[in-house]
């Protein structure tokens, strides 16, 4: 069946313009809510399975969550030394990840690539999802969760412009508003069976795209701009960054739309997959070029700087807790970026998913753990402290991963139904 | 809608709450009431389970005043809110460490810029000043925390990055150095940069602040230190109720809250009443020179005038206000 979003919504008889219907937008913007909670709270048995199964796992996270507040972060293997961890390492990375899914939004709307629209919903579906996860590992990973309020400009002390992380906060609120207005507005008169009006998401498609890059580009300059690590302290982190935002996003996406389409009504067309894939040719190989240059300036020079590289990739004088994961994450994303070069993998759905899932958790590894860790190791005073996850730090983690999911779940949940227009405004839900 | 769209519908299950789809193994869909009822089971079994998950909390919760909550930046505290908040912070420390103790916020005296310098050839590596912190500052007793540490290196050049801490032998030992190393107090802070709240600043008399009360404990001032000199509060501190120092500054020594980030604050509520640090106290080697930069008949001033003195990580560029030097 046809995904193509914006031509069936023309074709279907427009019954008024966004400009006429005025106030009454408001009740049937909220109607148009309430029916998307029906939409995303009703389902088959697998559905809620589904949905039961990631509510457990994100209360274990909570539950974990609550025991570190309650006992302080003592309950985390973080240290003095090795002051980020497991918490923000995810951080960083699902800021990629959220920048990633509207990356997506370049060929629909730059190369006026019809067929990639129904995508492009899917991948600022993924940034909202993305971004709220974003903002829920910065928060576990407050010391003073209850003092949350001294970050709101105004309200608190915002350190803005000197310090790069309210430039993050910033950049990561407006870019959840910007996705959750274009999907929220595409969606509706799609749910009103109108044709969207360009004017309304036009522009803010094409803000959302200079926004993408910049919460990537922002949160790298978090790190690249601590002289006092020279592990991070290189121009490269920021387009690093970028380029596994371009990995993780599509490769996210394809998995998310098999799944889809093997449990529901909607299907994905070849073209759209095709151009995720060719995406990730190039964004595969490039992300392992730019691993490889900056492997070689760091140990050809041999200078001090380089012990973090080292620690990293050998292990320094006998510490070597991230060796074995970061040569996972290079194998992982050899062995697809490989996978993405072989013709028949397009074919092949799954050979496509799986080497999907093998980049996404080799960049989860390497723009994650492998890049937050080894800049704290060796600390500021050449110490090595070395640093695992605890099982809380775990716990958490797991649960905010579910908590996405749910989120991303049910907004898959809503959108397919208004998209394939089995669910439709009735008279009365119509906004006149 | 093409065909094969209207002939998946046909197909598959179909999730819209309004049409009553038999076909639908949704187990409450042929009966609206029963779905509703279902669904309002399945609302309060969800909130139950959120509940129970975050019973945890409500030890911490509980000890939350409203006052410690919506209490202000420091900066922003007038002359009453400090007394009553002053007051709230002993009756508190009361309670927890059953210590009767005094807080007070002596400000920064016009005109002195503090400096610190530290030779090096006459320091022993006793660890005499990391203990004297440890009392001074009510550092918690279990982790033997202190806002000094003490590399032990080579005699050979002046590399710390070669040096230890852990040494735990007599002192000291011939052929080898010790190299202390606190917060600089750094004239071009990046710990004062990156802070999202401006919870630590640099004062008028160049102490570098935190105000405990204000951090989020985001560490991102930890990251930026190129001195490993940001201790975070991983846990409540724990002092027995003897060892509490009773002499409090709300900027310094006071008892930290869980959750946030200190480090040293050049014995604040000392040295602008006139005393020297603790450290400075301490050392029995005479080693620690502690003075105002803006005072040119100041001790602090002719040492860096009359001995090489250099200080650490020139090339970060944070301009630090502690100093180095050797006595030959
Ligand atoms: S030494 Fe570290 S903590 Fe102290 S002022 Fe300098 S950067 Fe800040
Ligand atoms: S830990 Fe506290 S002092 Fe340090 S940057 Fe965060 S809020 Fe500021």
């Amino acid at each position: 069946m046809s995904s193509d979003t914006s031509s069936s919504a023309k074709t279907s008889t427009a019954p008024g313009t966004a400009s006429e219907a005025g106030l009454s937008h408001w009740v049937a913007y909220v109607r148009f809510l309430w029916r998307s909670v029906l939409l995303a709270t009703d389902g088959t048995l697998l559905f809620y399975a589904w949905m039961t199964v990631l509510t457990a796992v994100a209360f274990v996270g909570a539950n974990a969550w609550a025991q570190q507040v309650a006992e302080g972060m003592a309950l985390t293997n973080m240290s003095n030394q090795v002051s980020w961890g497991l918490y923000i390492a995810n951080f960083t990375f699902v800021v990629g990840v959220a920048a990633g899914g509207v990356m997506m939004v370049i060929p629909a709307y730059l190369y006026r690539d019809e067929r990639m629209h129904a995508v492009v919903i899917f991948g600022e579906m993924l940034a909202i999802a993305a971004i709220i996860m974003a903002m829920l590992f910065v928060t576990v990973d407050l010391g003073r969760p209850d003092r949350f309020w001294h970050l709101v400009p105004g309200v608190g002390q915002f350190n803005f412009p000197w310090s790069m992380l309210t430039w993050d906060i910033i950049v990561l609120n407006i870019y959840l508003l910007l996705n959750l207005h274009i999907v929220g507005y595409l969606l509706y008169m799609r749910f009103l069976g109108r044709a969207p009006a360009p004017r309304w998401y036009v522009p803010f498609v094409v803000i959302s795209i200079a926004w993408a890059i910049s919460i990537h580009t922002v949160t790298a300059f978090l790190y690249a701009g601590l002289g006092g690590r020279p592990f991070w302290n290189t121009a490269l982190l920021a387009p690093r960054f970028l380029a596994s935002a371009f990995i993780s996003g599509p490769a996210f996406l394809i998995i998310a739309l098999t799944v889809v389409g093997r449990f529901t009504t909607f299907k994905i067309d070849r073209r759209p997959l095709g151009t995720l894939v060719s995406i990730l040719k190039v964004t595969t190989l490039l992300n392992l070029f730019m691993v490889v240059s900056e492997v070689f300036t760091e140990f050809y020079s041999g200078t001090h700087h380089t012990a973090s590289a080292r620690y990293l990739f050998l292990g320094l004088d006998g510490h070597t807790a991230l060796v074995p994961w970061i040569w996972i994450a290079i194998g992982l994303n050899v062995v697809a970026a490989a996978l993405f070069l072989y013709p028949g993998t397009l074919k092949n759905r799954r050979i496509l998913v799986s080497a999907c899932v093998m980049t996404f958790i080799g960049c989860w590894i390497e723009k994650g753990m492998g890049l937050v860790v080894p800049g704290f190791i060796p600390s500021a005073l050449n110490e090595i402290v070395e640093y695992q996850p605890s099982v809380i730090e775990w716990r958490v983690t797991a649960g905010i991963w579910a908590f996405g999911l749910i989120v991303y779940s049910a907004a898959i949940k809503v959108a397919i139904p208004i998209l394939t227009g089995e669910a439709r405004a009735t008279d009365g839900d119509n906004g006149r | 809608m093409d065909d094969e769209t209207r002939k998946s519908l046909q197909d598959e299950a179909v999730d819209d709450p309004g049409s009553d789809n038999p076909g639908s193994d949704d187990p409450g869909s042929d009966n609206p009431t029963r779905r509703r009822m279902l669904k309002a089971a399945g609302a309060t079994a969800w909130f139950g389970a959120l509940g129970y998950s975050l019973w945890p909390m409500r030890k911490y919760i509980k000890n939350l005043d409203q006052d410690e909550l919506l209490r202000d930046h420091y900066k922003e505290l007038s002359v009453a809110d400090k007394k009553r908040i002053f007051a709230a912070i002993e009756k508190k420390t009361e309670r927890e460490y059953g210590a009767k103790v005094r807080v007070s916020d002596p400000p920064p005296m016009p005109g002195v810029k503090y400096g610190y310098a530290l030779n090096l050839t006459t320091c022993i590596g006793c660890r005499k000043c990391v203990e004297a912190c440890r009392v001074e500052n009510n550092h918690d007793r279990t982790d033997m925390q202190s806002y000094i540490r003490v590399f032990e290196i080579e005699n050979m050049g002046l590399d710390i990055s070669k040096g230890r801490l852990d040494y735990d032998h007599p002192v000291p030992v011939k052929g080898r150095r010790y190299f202390p190393v606190q917060c600089q107090h750094c004239d071009n802070p990046p710990c004062v940069s990156v802070c999202p709240t401006k919870a630590t600043w640099k004062e008028p008399d160049g102490i570098v602040a935190i105000d405990y009360s204000w951090c989020i404990g985001c560490r991102y001032c930890a990251a930026a230190c190129p001195y490993q000199a940001r201790f975070f509060n991983w846990r409540k501190p724990r002092i027995p109720a003897n060892e509490v120092n009773p002499d409090q500054g709300y900027l310094s020594n006071r008892v930290r809250p869980v959750g946030v980030m200190e480090k040293c604050h050049f014995c604040l509520h000392r040295v602008r009443r006139g005393k020297f640090p603790a450290c400075l106290e301490a050392c029995p080697a005479g080693a620690r020179v502690f003075g105002n930069l803006r005072d040119p008949k100041s001790e602090i001033r002719w040492v860096l005038e009359n001995r090489r003195v250099f200080i650490l990580k020139e090339e970060q560029a944070t301009k630090p206000s502690f100093f180095y030097f050797l006595a030959e």
